[in-house]
């Protein structure tokens, strides 16, 4: 499945003193199995447009196309829309409201009608790829940790066999442990379900060690976009707005600036520790 | 659509009114509604229609605001209006017999009914349009100190009514989000018989209460953490005070009080 955005303006409250410019004028093309990176500042509008993707916003102007076809064509259609692109939205453990994780899980099958052995094997299919054992399925949501409870919230959504799945933060206000487990799953789920993943994030390291390309949202518009590779290398720019690029870019410039000899662009922890380890290993006498 | 919900709504302005003392106005307000249901002769009503003009007038508050108050209750009012046309038998018979005969005192009861019932809701939404909600539960609580002398929890009553206020758009922009959550997840509040809508609710409603307990839980954990434990001794930041705007409101509201009861005792 590939996503169009194609010019869409977003306005609030149009015509009201209280009128506010979301979404200006953007543009972006996400093709089929892509991993999606996208970053920008509170309130530069990075909600705003992917909860266009699914058509819970309808664009003041513009248009979205899933596969070419405009997903505003047909009123009847929003719930099959919303079906193929899975949302999770920021905090999603908030929409817990089952008794159990399992029933939980179940509620967006169900929602589309389908059997109850389809059901069980979506909600099946759902929590072991974000990892959660048989044991918890007769858990009540409540009881779990933070981290699970997100998991299991994201297997809700998965269980909904989506094309595209989108997710708005969704390590933010985890513990690193919690945070590597939704990680690990995500990429899980991309490599297994070969999804459409549109990652939306705070943290420059996980976007540059995830994402195949990268979009940067500034003040309602597209500032950058490409590789991370081509994104970071704008690292003076992208101060200018508040954000950086990967923190272990500045431990490699500064020992660039050392007199070391380490090649530039490298923006994933993995790569750094390579690249100086390869450096001290030549510079032994 | 959900943030069309505006309870006890503020509208910012620079007006004498809004820089009244809160307490002048709650009990202004209060002798006013009184007022409203002890007088009877025309002259005595036009002279409160007069009033209350003048006070929204100089609120600069546009008048759409108080009507959208009107607005939400229309239905009372109608209905208030018609039990009064068809139970009041007095005066001449004008149409129908039995119990559907109107007459003069009917309409001219009902036709009263509508109109106090009219003029209580602007008034009091005046009262809310001009003043902060801080402001009030303030003047509130001064007002109901006496009250403690008999247990009543003023200070209590008063925090509460303040963090009420506080959270209603809190609470309105969690829905949106619950909603717009669930409806990722394929679900459908608009369509379906009663029944089912109403089985719509429950993945709204217990998010939505979890969260309330939350950050209740939270804001009582962050009260505690900063030594708070009720009203004894507590001084505030924005001591109310009358000045002379505030006397002079004062014996404006005398004159109107004894205007009244002369237009509707002698007259």
């Amino acid at each position: 499945m590939s996503i169009t955005i194609n010019h869409v303006t977003h306005i609030y409250n149009p015509g009201t003193a209280m009128a506010k410019t979301a979404l200006d004028d953007v543009s972006m093309e996400f093709r089929d199995g892509e991993f999606i990176g996208l970053i920008g500042h509170t309130g530069s509008g990075k909600s705003t447009l992917i909860q266009h993707l699914n058509a819970l916003l309808k664009p003041t102007s513009g248009e979205i196309l899933l596969n070419g076809e405009n997903i505003h064509q047909d009123k009847k259609r929003l719930k099959e829309i919303r079906q193929r692109v899975g949302l999770v939205f920021q905090y999603p453990e908030h929409q817990l409201f089952e008794m159990t994780v399992y029933k939980d899980v179940a509620y967006g099958p169900t929602n589309l009608g389908l059997s109850l052995e389809e059901i069980d094997r979506r909600v099946r299919e759902a929590l072991e790829v974000v990892g959660m054992g048989e044991e918890t399925y007769e858990k009540s949501p409540f009881e779990l940790s933070g981290g699970q409870k997100r998991r299991v919230a994201i297997a809700g959504i998965l269980a909904m066999q989506p094309e595209v799945l989108v997710l708005d933060e969704p390590t933010a206000g985890l513990d690193p442990k919690g945070r590597d487990e939704i990680l690990d799953a995500v990429q899980e789920m991309h490599r297994r379900l070969g999804l459409l993943v549109v990652l939306v994030s705070h943290s420059m390291e996980d976007v540059a060690r995830l994402a195949d390309r990268i979009f940067v949202m500034h003040q309602g518009k597209v500032a950058f976009s490409g590789t991370p590779k081509e994104v970071f290398s704008h690292a003076k720019e992208l101060e200018q707005i508040g954000l950086a690029a990967p923190q272990v870019s500045y431990i490699l410039e500064g020992l660039r600036q050392k007199g070391f000899s380490i090649p530039k662009d490298l923006y994933t922890i993995e790569e750094a520790a390579k690249a100086i380890s390869d450096c001290l290993q030549g510079t032994k006498p | 659509m959900i943030r069309d919900i505006t309870i006890g709504q503020y509208y910012a302005a620079n007006s004498l009114i809004h820089r009244l003392d809160a307490r002048l106005k709650v009990v202004a307000v209060m002798i006013y509604i009184i007022t409203l249901f002890c007088i009877g002769s025309v002259a005595a009503y036009g002279l409160a229609i007069v009033a209350l003009a003048a006070v929204v007038v100089s609120s600069k508050v546009p008048l759409r605001f108080m009507l959208r108050g009107i607005q939400s209750i229309f239905l009372i009012i109608v209905l208030t209006g018609i039990i009064n046309v068809f139970t009041n038998k007095t005066g001449v018979p004008l149409w129908g017999r039995d119990w559907y005969l109107i007459t003069t005192g009917g309409l001219s009861m009902a036709g009263m009914i509508i109109l106090r019932l009219m003029m209580l809701i602007i008034a009091s939404s005046l009262l809310t349009l001009t003043t902060t909600p801080i402001q009030l539960t303030d003047g509130i609580e001064y007002l109901l100190k006496p009250f403690g002398k008999i247990g009543v929890p003023y200070h209590e009553i008063a925090m509460m009514m303040t963090i009420a206020l506080r959270f209603i758009p809190t609470l309105l922009d969690e829905t949106d989000k619950i909603m717009k959550a669930q409806q990722a997840r394929g679900a459908d509040f608009e369509t379906g018989n009663l029944m089912q809508r109403a089985k719509a609710l429950v993945p709204i409603l217990v998010p939505l209460f979890i969260s309330a307990f939350r950050r209740a839980e939270e804001l009582a954990t962050a009260m505690e953490a900063r030594c708070y434990r009720g009203g004894a001794h507590r001084t505030k930041m924005n001591q109310m005070a009358f000045g002379t705007a505030d006397y002079g409101a004062t014996a404006l509201c005398v004159v109107f009080l004894l205007a009244e009861a002369v237009l509707s005792i002698w007259l």
